[in-house]
């Protein structure tokens, strides 16, 4: 039955609304394959085209070959009637047939989707970066598209923290995209896992992007958002969320910049508001294992000029001469103090004269 | 009649004597020129003739052969036009064969008989005194010139009238007198551009004054409008003053490339070029048959400004990293290499992205890949042989307007000064001016380090991910901060703000802490 499905997710991939037609109407996709042609055609007339690729399909389908390709690529193919299909997936629309997977598939624990603006600043990179280290280290699984920005930032967070994570991709799931992601996809395959519901090979299609969102939203309990702008694709996730009967979280910005009005749209429209990973965990009242969240005390050893200029630093990107101006110490020394820090590891230069604290 | 008289062709910035022979003998009437001439030194026969006619002197018609010396070496340029005079004179028998035995000459004629300007001039006078001659008669506009050497005597002329006057009585001839030495003592400072102009901006500014302390490479990235330019045109007005073997070595290379104006004696302040970001590649490096020299010789012992620095040609960028590394530029020729100087400090000023507002993402829309190949267009190199690099942030309306009574050139200049004083203590023997120009070896031996320090330098050499090259530079700028201060050693702070000053590296972006 594997075989079928698998074939039926190849050829009719991302097409969840024709798929569940045809499944409606044929119960199997065993039957779909076998079913004729014209008859086919006769009972979808709008979807002529992919329906004449589906029959077009079955004659050189080599069901043995399909199986050898995707063992020697190292991908698995779990379809809906597979019992590791993630449950979360089977109750929303347009429930996908099957995934591709590489590496491991979410468990039924708790889940968070983080996602976001792909060109975020610092304070989002970092913001994302804290959220997905906390909650994976206590125990939430967390979700996320890979994506540059904070995507990535948020799974990396999820590796740091040595918890489980997960990537649904828009692309086949050998298919590294965005290539900068490459030591996170790397990662990813080995630490956690990387799901689409695409077959391996699909180059990643601009139409593919706010289908995967629905499972992005779909395999998580709620859905966090750390900056997006007023016409963002993070919104899409959210919008899927609410669909779906997900909670959705925001993480406020500051007033009048660009990257914080999805958040704030998001929070004027009811969406609960994310401070902190510990707030967020009580709010979702999850506490599966409540491993780490005791945020021990920060023993850093700073000599009081350096807790002056580390105390002008937050999660924002902060220019050098702001903190010259706030602590009144000429800038070569405040250079040397934030150079300092750098080599400690509480902070970090972004981008020439910009530090941020490390989260 | 045979006669001869010296004179000095130019070859790139080397120069050689020239010996100008003429003989007039019977035979078909003609003027004959040879010597593997290019044709603007065969033409100088007919400006000759006509312009001896115009001042009265006609030449007979004879069979007049005029010779260049060594005739193997191709010779260009109008300078010969005095010399050949000279020659037919002493030749016809106007003047005494004697009186051009220990001279040089060189100008151009125009018909009416006057002398006009020509390139090069201070070269010609230290070729002459070289080769033991006693005066050089010149162009009276570059008179002065030459005059700044000691040794040599050099004559003014303006028309070929005094050229007579002048080499049938030699003791008539003034030579022109130039004190050098007092020249550049008494150069002052530009006072249109000043720094207290500057508002804000203390990390740049404070970042300009290392740079011009040590003439490191200085790369600045920030915003449109936040004064990168305003930087960098002040930058000349707080460098250490010239020395006078400096400013010979400017004024040598503007004589040559003809860039010197009139009745100037010298070069008394360091040049400040900016060329366009549509620069070709040649006028940056010097080009022609016979090169002659771009702008980064011209800005030597002074600044090459690239603003907008990746819109340059990639060709055009890469072309200095020979002379960044060397001080000097090769460019070779069918006709042979020929060496220009290039000891310059590089200033350059870029936007962080494409549309200059990175890292401010509110503002910022270019993609993370956008603004890295932005900053990707400069190659890693190139990068390496930056020493200070600084960003100048956007500034806010209370800065911009507030009254605060900022720092002037002549108190930066002050320090400067004081910190040039110790490099040249310390570099004494050394052919070096500035701590930039260190090599590595001068490096171990002037540059060193406690072992806190060593300490402090190893950690950052690791977590940092310096290069061999970066590890140099960092040590140089830190020895020019500990200069600044005064300080004999090199200090933990210094090198935490050399440190600072690196180049941005481009996987900074995209990676977790």
């Amino acid at each position: 039955m594997e075989t079928y499905w698998h074939w039926l997710c190849s050829v009719l991939a991302a097409e969840p609304g024709l798929q569940g037609k045809l499944l409606k109407r044929y119960k199997t996709p065993k039957a779909i394959f076998a079913a004729e042609a014209e008859e086919l055609e006769e009972q979808f007339p709008r979807s002529r085209s992919r329906i004449g690729d589906l029959c077009r399909s079955r004659a050189g389908w080599d069901f043995e070959k399909e199986q050898r390709i995707l063992r020697q690529k190292g991908i698995r193919f779990v379809s809906r009637e597979h019992p590791d299909f993630p449950g979360r997936l089977l109750d929303i629309p347009d429930s996908p047939g099957g995934l591709f997977v590489k590496g491991r598939l979410p468990g039924e624990g708790a889940a968070v989707a983080l996602v976001g603006a792909r060109d975020c600043s610092a304070y989002g990179r970092n913001t994302a970066l804290w959220f997905g280290r906390e909650l994976a280290a206590s125990g939430v699984q967390i979700i996320s598209g890979m994506a540059r920005g904070i995507d990535g930032q948020g799974q990396r967070g999820a590796l740091q923290g040595g918890g489980e994570t997960f990537a649904v991709l828009g692309s086949g799931v050998d298919v590294c995209y965005p290539v900068q992601n490459r030591e996170l996809y790397l990662r990813l395959e080995k630490e956690g896992g990387l799901l689409s519901e695409s077959p391996p090979g699909t180059p990643p299609l601009k139409h593919l992007f706010p289908l995967r969102n629905r499972l992005i939203s779909g395999l998580s309990d709620a859905v966090l958002v750390i900056e997006a702008r007023e016409k963002s694709g993070s919104l899409i996730t959210a919008d899927f969320a609410l669909e779906q009967g997900k909670d959705v979280y925001a993480v406020p910005g500051r007033l009048q910049e660009a990257l914080s009005g999805g958040c704030h749209n998001l929070i004027r429209q009811g969406a609960g508001l994310a401070v902190s990973p510990k707030q967020l965990l009580e709010d979702l009242q999850l506490f599966p294992e409540n491993r780490s969240l005791k945020k021990e005390k920060s023993k850093m050893a700073l000599e009081s000029s350096e807790n002056l200029v580390y105390s002008c630093l937050s999660l924002q990107a902060v220019n050098l001469d702001a903190v010259c101006s706030e602590t009144q110490l000429p800038p070569q020394e405040v250079s040397g103090i934030l150079t300092r820090l750098v080599l400690k590891g509480y902070v970090r230069e972004i981008y020439k004269n910009y530090y941020t604290r490390v989260s | 009649m045979f006669s001869k008289v010296w004179s000095a062709a130019l070859s790139g910035m080397e120069v050689y004597p020239v010996r100008v022979e003429a003989d007039i003998s019977e035979g078909m009437p003609q003027l004959l020129m040879v010597g593997y001439l290019s044709s603007e030194v065969k033409e100088a026969g007919e400006r000759v003739r006509t312009a001896l006619r115009n001042t009265g002197i006609l030449l007979p018609p004879k069979r007049i052969t005029v010779n260049l010396a060594p005739a193997g070496i191709r010779k260009a340029g109008t300078r010969f036009d005095l010399p050949v005079a000279a020659a037919l004179l002493a030749s016809l028998g106007k003047i005494p064969g004697e009186s051009l035995q220990d001279i040089m000459l060189a100008g151009e004629l125009s018909l009416n008989g006057q002398v006009l300007r020509v390139p090069g001039i201070l070269s010609l006078a230290e070729a002459a005194r070289e080769k033991g001659l006693k005066r050089c008669i010149v162009p009276k506009g570059n008179a002065e010139e030459g005059a700044v050497l000691e040794g040599i005597q050099v004559v003014g002329v303006s028309g070929l009238k005094e050229l007579l006057e002048i080499l049938r009585f030699p003791s008539r001839a003034c030579p022109v007198r130039a004190d050098a030495r007092s020249l550049l003592a008494e150069e002052q400072g530009n006072t249109e551009e000043d720094f207290s102009q500057i508002h804000g901006q203390a990390a740049l500014r404070r970042a300009a004054e290392v740079a011009a302390a040590g003439m490191h490479n200085f790369l600045m990235i920030g915003p449109p409008g936040s004064g990168k330019t305003m930087i960098a045109r002040r930058i000349p007005g707080i460098l250490p003053p010239l020395s006078l073997e400096e400013s010979l070595e400017i004024t040598k290379i503007y004589s040559i490339a003809g860039l010197l104006k009139e009745h100037t004696f010298l070069m008394t302040k360091r040049p400040f070029r900016a060329p366009h970001h549509t620069v070709t590649a040649e006028a940056l490096a010097g080009g022609g048959r016979i090169p002659s020299p771009g702008e980064i010789s011209l800005s030597s012992r002074g600044i090459l400004f690239l603003d907008e620095l990746p819109e340059f040609r990639r060709s055009a960028l890469e072309i200095l990293r020979q002379p960044l590394e060397e001080r000097r530029i090769s460019i070779s020729r069918a006709s042979g290499t020929y060496r220009f100087p290039a000891e310059f400090m590089l200033v350059a000023a870029m936007n962080p992205c494409a549309c200059g507002y990175f890292p401010d993402r509110n503002r910022c829309r270019c993609r993370e890949w956008e603004v890295e190949r932005y900053l990707g267009k400069l190659s890693r190199p190139l990068l390496d042989r930056i020493d200070i690099c600084t960003e100048a942030p956007r500034l806010s309306y209370e800065e911009l307007s507030g009254n605060r009574k900022e720092e002037s050139t002549a108190q930066i200049r002050e320090r400067v000064k004081a910190a040039h004083r110790m490099q040249q203590e310390r570099c004494r023997g050394l052919p070096v001016y500035f701590n930039a120009h260190l090599s590595g070896k001068a490096v171990e031996r002037y540059c060193l380090l406690g072992r806190e320090e060593q300490k402090l330098l190893r950690e950052a050499f690791e977590k940092l991910n310096l290069s061999a090259r970066a590890y140099h530079k960092v040590i140089k700028v830190s020895r020019t901060i500990a200069d600044l201060e005064q300080e004999e050693r090199i200090r933990g702070r210094h090198i935490l703000e050399a440190l600072s000053y690196r180049a941005p590296e481009r996987e900074d972006q995209g990676r977790e802490g």
